[in-house]
């Protein structure tokens, strides 16, 4: 139990973080933003490889893990590549 | 090489900091990019930590799982058109939801092999399914709903919230039983019900409150995450969990103030959908008398003499993609002196800070991109507003009619400029259904037409060099 609570400690302060940093984003980057915290959404595949990895041969769980490998990679790769190409389309006037 | 328990946490420590400054960058347009480049690096980090972990035995269904994810998110992300965006975020909801439903019914299958079970763990595993499925089904939704697969018409019928209310309290009932049990049936009919739960949710709520659908589905797509870090007890998870729940909730919260609504007035009122008879035919008696309709030399001819021109884009520019036009127009326009801004109100286009993104896309400077209450100040001091594909946003009816779905919604004060040109299609009212009370007034005129064509017709007059 301890080590939930203490899982909850780290939920909540993260919490107080997210408010504050999410807080200074600026309207004009709301939709990179969306897609950037998609990115970082698939952080889900660090479970996905434990689930994966977990054993030596083909479990049914391994075959789960695999495709929550590849569906949270799509993010990780499109999240972010993607925001990278909305973020170098944002130019100053040239001068 | 095999990391220690103290190495990797260390190195989930140095990860969870970059994601915090990642999201950081995005301050400002000038930090953006490095922000990007911080949150690729934590992310590699926290793979890198993963696989090198002791827990990690087998290699060869991750790589391919990786392999294949990568390829198919680089495509989609090089590929996917700006005015999609919206689908593509919805998309990659529900691919966190689903990857969030296997891994907590993978760890459940491990552990159950291990024999490792216990109460806590298998509650912690239930909200990662349901808050993950609900997030699946939910986000395939509005995929849906935004490609136009699916009507984005409110489906509503009677009973519908007590329907929800029912399938929601059954699911935490089929959970709790699973908790105490570990029973598989339990575990079963509990994911099928969230999967459900999650479609009988989203269904209901009209394409109009798009933006806050897509801001609520990125908020359940963090706390899917965080539910996973709670039963993986993986701190990492969680923090990014929260990060990404808070990121969804405050943009969610955002837009509804822009609406003036309330979260659970989205979640549980159709919008724009039949409103009652009462409004519309007072608005439809005006609409009879007094609206102007304009050419576009008339247009062109105020807007090459004024000051400053002001454009209030909107989803209807999007759909016509008109922004590559509009930036041609304004080149012209300051050539001749004149000063062109952009007007964009929060919930303009179908996700939030869609606009800007458009507009950016077709190399309009960032800084020429002013929100609502940087803008309104400066309306009642410009000679032209130009209403491309924005309707509900620039209503006064917002302000002034008291019945009126839309009244108190905050609005671009576009009406209070010297001449008004609402680039119009047809007569057909908003999203909202709502007649827009601006055409009746003396100063606005409606150029009727396809916006990029109207456009374009605008760029070919100021290039004709004028009158």
């Amino acid at each position: 139990m301890a080590e939930t609570l203490l899982s909850l400690y780290v939920f909540v302060l993260s919490c107080f973080i997210g408010y504050f940093v999410i807080w200074g984003v600026t309207p004009a980057l709301h939709t990179p933003l969306v897609a950037l915290t998609n990115a970082i959404s698939g952080i889900v595949i660090v479970g996905a490889l434990l689930v994966t990895g977990f054993q030596e041969v083909g479990t049914t769980a391994e075959i789960m893990g695999f495709f929550a490998v590849m569906l949270a990679s799509i993010n990780v790769f499109g999240g972010f590549l993607v925001t990278n190409r909305m973020l170098s389309m944002f130019k100053k006037k040239k001068k | 090489m095999t990391l220690s328990h103290d190495v990797q946490a260390i190195a989930y420590l140095i990860s969870a900091t970059l994601f915090v400054l990642s999201l950081k960058g995005l301050t400002h347009p000038s930090t953006a990019r490095r922000g990007n480049t911080l949150g690729m690096a934590g992310m590699a980090i926290a793979i890198i930590a993963t696989l090198l972990g002791a827990e990690v035995q087998s290699y060869g269904f991750i790589l391919a799982g990786l392999v294949a994810g990568g390829l198919i998110g680089a495509v989609l992300a090089a590929r996917v058109q700006m005015t999609a965006m919206p689908q593509l975020v919805a998309a990659l909801h529900s691919f966190v939801g689903m990857a969030a439903v296997l891994v907590a019914i993978g760890t459940f299958l491990n552990r159950q092999a291990e024999g490792t079970l216990n109460a806590v763990l298998m509650g912690e595993l239930s909200a990662g399914i349901v808050i993950g499925a609900i997030t699946f089904t939910g986000s395939v939704i509005a995929f849906g709903k935004l490609q136009g697969l699916i009507s984005g018409a409110p489906v509503r019928f009677a009973g519908q919230h007590a329907l929800n209310a029912v399938i929601a309290i059954v699911t935490i009932g089929f959970a709790v039983h699973f908790a105490m049990t570990g029973s598989e049936l339990s575990l079963i009919v509990m994911t099928l019900l969230a999967f459900l739960l999650g479609l009988t949710l989203i269904i209901p709520i009209g394409g109009a409150d798009m933006p806050v659908i897509v801001s609520m589905l990125n908020s359940y797509s963090g706390w899917a995450a965080a539910a996973t870090g709670f039963t993986l007890h993986n701190n990492l998870l969680i923090i990014v969990g929260a990060l990404v729940g808070f990121s969804g909730a405050i943009l969610s919260y955002i837009m509804c103030k822009a609406m003036n609504r309330s979260i659970i007035n989205v979640i549980f009122g159709g919008f724009g959908s039949e409103s009652g008879g009462g409004e519309d035919s007072a608005g439809a008696a005006a609409a009879e008398k007094g609206v102007k309709s304009a050419s576009v030399e008339d247009a062109v001819y105020w807007m090459e003499d004024a000051n400053r021109v002001i454009i209030v884009p909107g989803y209807g520019m999007a759909v016509a993609q008109a922004q590559h036009a509009l930036k041609e127009m304004m080149e012209l326009l300051e050539a001749r002196d004149v000063e062109v801004k952009f007007a964009v109100h929060p919930v303009a286009g179908r996700m939030p800070g869609h606009m800007n993104v458009l507009l950016a896309e077709a190399d309009i400077p960032y800084d020429h991109v002013l929100e609502m209450d940087e803008i309104n100040p400066e309306f009642a001091s410009t000679d032209v507003v130009l209403v491309v594909g924005a309707n509900d946003v620039v209503n006064p009816a917002a302000r002034t009619d008291q019945s009126s779905p839309i009244y108190g919604m905050p609005i671009l004060d576009a009406g209070k400029a010297k001449n008004i040109y609402f680039l119009k299609r047809s007569m057909k009212p908003g999203y909202s259904g709502v007649d827009n009370l601006l055409f009746y007034q003396d100063n606005c005129s409606l150029v009727f037409g396809d916006a990029k064509d109207t456009i374009e017709g605008m760029v070919t007059s100021l290039k004709g060099g004028g009158h």
